[in-house]
């Protein structure tokens, strides 16, 4: 359902100053969205003053200065540091984004961070992601033939053929795409959303997959596809460069195609 | 109980509908067909100011006004029904309330495209 306010529990208010320690003196504010389920108490926007001289340059690096050296108990989550694990994405200056390539010199004023947009809090900057690994798993993203492998080497692809699916295998799972966008925001119950039919056509492509048809009759429905109207934040915050809606459109394109 | 579900099961839900291309297909095929149709309106009404009523109904009672006319009217509110639509399903998250509106929105769109169907056939056979 759209929702255009938030709930009363949801509110945001003001929370914590954290100066910066003595004798810094190149400082920005990072100012952190802070929710604990377990106080009870509404969600609130704490103020770090960062010194920036003993920061590395992404905003990864500032969050772990905060829990190291500020205040231990923020909680978000990371692992790779280098863009490829796709845990720390958040709303980083308005726009979801991962934290560890995401570099502070490209933010101006205050760094915002607040977890992905419209997904329960778990703490923190920790969304709950639990629907949308499930509707990654519904996409059944895995290769299905009935046509058995050649016994003695793996299952050939032309170059031609595995282009088709450049664009589409890079997908980390980071959720920025999905969390990104408005009808997913409404409609995720039912709304596969793009990371979901990213995955999905990176196999309805794959020339080695012959669950094309069941692939497109699973997808063709007015809720799980055609929620997509091209609205494009997808594409526009994909921390990979990938472009979920043009995936989603050669998707519709070929059911449409099916029919004439 | 339904948080007993398994995340995967509650997903899945009630599965696909097959259906949604149609509604895709059709939606942008009459808003192709509305292009000529909408620059054919805005041209004649252009035109119309200096005419007396009598003149109008003149000019709607010719067959290539009345059948343009027809056409623009059923391609325009099919379009509106099926736009409504995509809208009601956007926004709309309860589930009565949102059969409720479509169903609601299909009715009047059917019943403006009779009317209109109706008032312009006979304007062109009264003449």
């Amino acid at each position: 359902m759209a929702e255009f306010r938030l709930p009363s529990n949801s509110i945001v208010t003001k929370g914590k100053h954290f100066p910066a320690p003595d004798g810094a003196t190149n400082t920005r504010n990072v100012i952190v969205y802070r929710y604990d389920p377990d106080s009870g108490k509404n969600p609130r926007t704490d103020t770090f003053e960062v010194d920036m001289d003993t920061c590395g340059p992404m905003v990864l690096d500032a969050i772990i200065k905060i829990k190291t050296e500020m205040d231990s108990t923020l909680t978000f989550r990371r692992s790779c540091r280098e863009g490829i694990c796709g845990s720390c994405a958040m709303n980083i200056d308005g726009s979801n984004t991962l934290a560890c390539t995401m570099a502070i010199a490209d933010i101006e004023g205050d760094i915002t961070i607040y977890p992905l947009p419209h997904q329960a809090v778990i703490k923190d900057l920790v969304s709950d992601l639990t629907n949308f690994y499930a509707q990654y798993a519904s996409v059944e993203p895995w290769l299905k033939s009935d046509s058995p492998a050649p016994p003695d080497r793996e299952r050939l692809q032309s170059p031609e053929d595995r282009e088709k699916i450049d664009g589409a295998y890079e997908c980390i799972l980071c959720a920025c795409c999905s969390t990104s966008c408005p009808s997913y925001w409404w409609n995720s119950d039912r709304y596969l959303g793009p990371a979901a039919l990213l995955a999905s056509y990176r196999w309805i492509a794959d020339s080695r997959d012959d669950a094309t048809g069941e692939r497109l009759d699973d997808l063709e429905d007015p809720f799980k596809l055609y929620r997509c109207h091209t609205i494009m934040n997808c594409a526009q915050v994909c921390p990979k460069g990938l472009n979920p809606a043009k995936a989603i459109a050669e998707t519709k394109k070929m059911l449409v195609q099916r029919r004439m | 109980m339904s948080n007993l579900r398994t995340p995967l099961s509650q997903v899945k839900g009630h599965g696909s509908a097959k259906e949604g291309t149609g509604h895709f297909w059709v939606q942008r095929l009459t808003a192709i067909a509305m292009v000529p149709l909408v620059m054919w309106l805005c041209f004649s009404i252009a035109s119309l100011p200096g005419m007396s009523q009598a003149d109008i109904r003149t000019w709607l009672s010719s067959p290539f006004t009345a059948v343009m006319m027809i056409v623009l009217m059923l391609t325009g509110l099919y379009h509106a029904k099926l736009g409504l639509q995509v809208v009601i399903e956007d926004y709309v998250g309860d589930h009565g309330i949102r059969t409720i509106a479509i169903i609601a929105v299909t009715l009047l769109c059917a019943f403006l495209a009779v009317l209109g169907v109706f008032s312009v056939m006979r304007i062109a056979f009264s003449a």
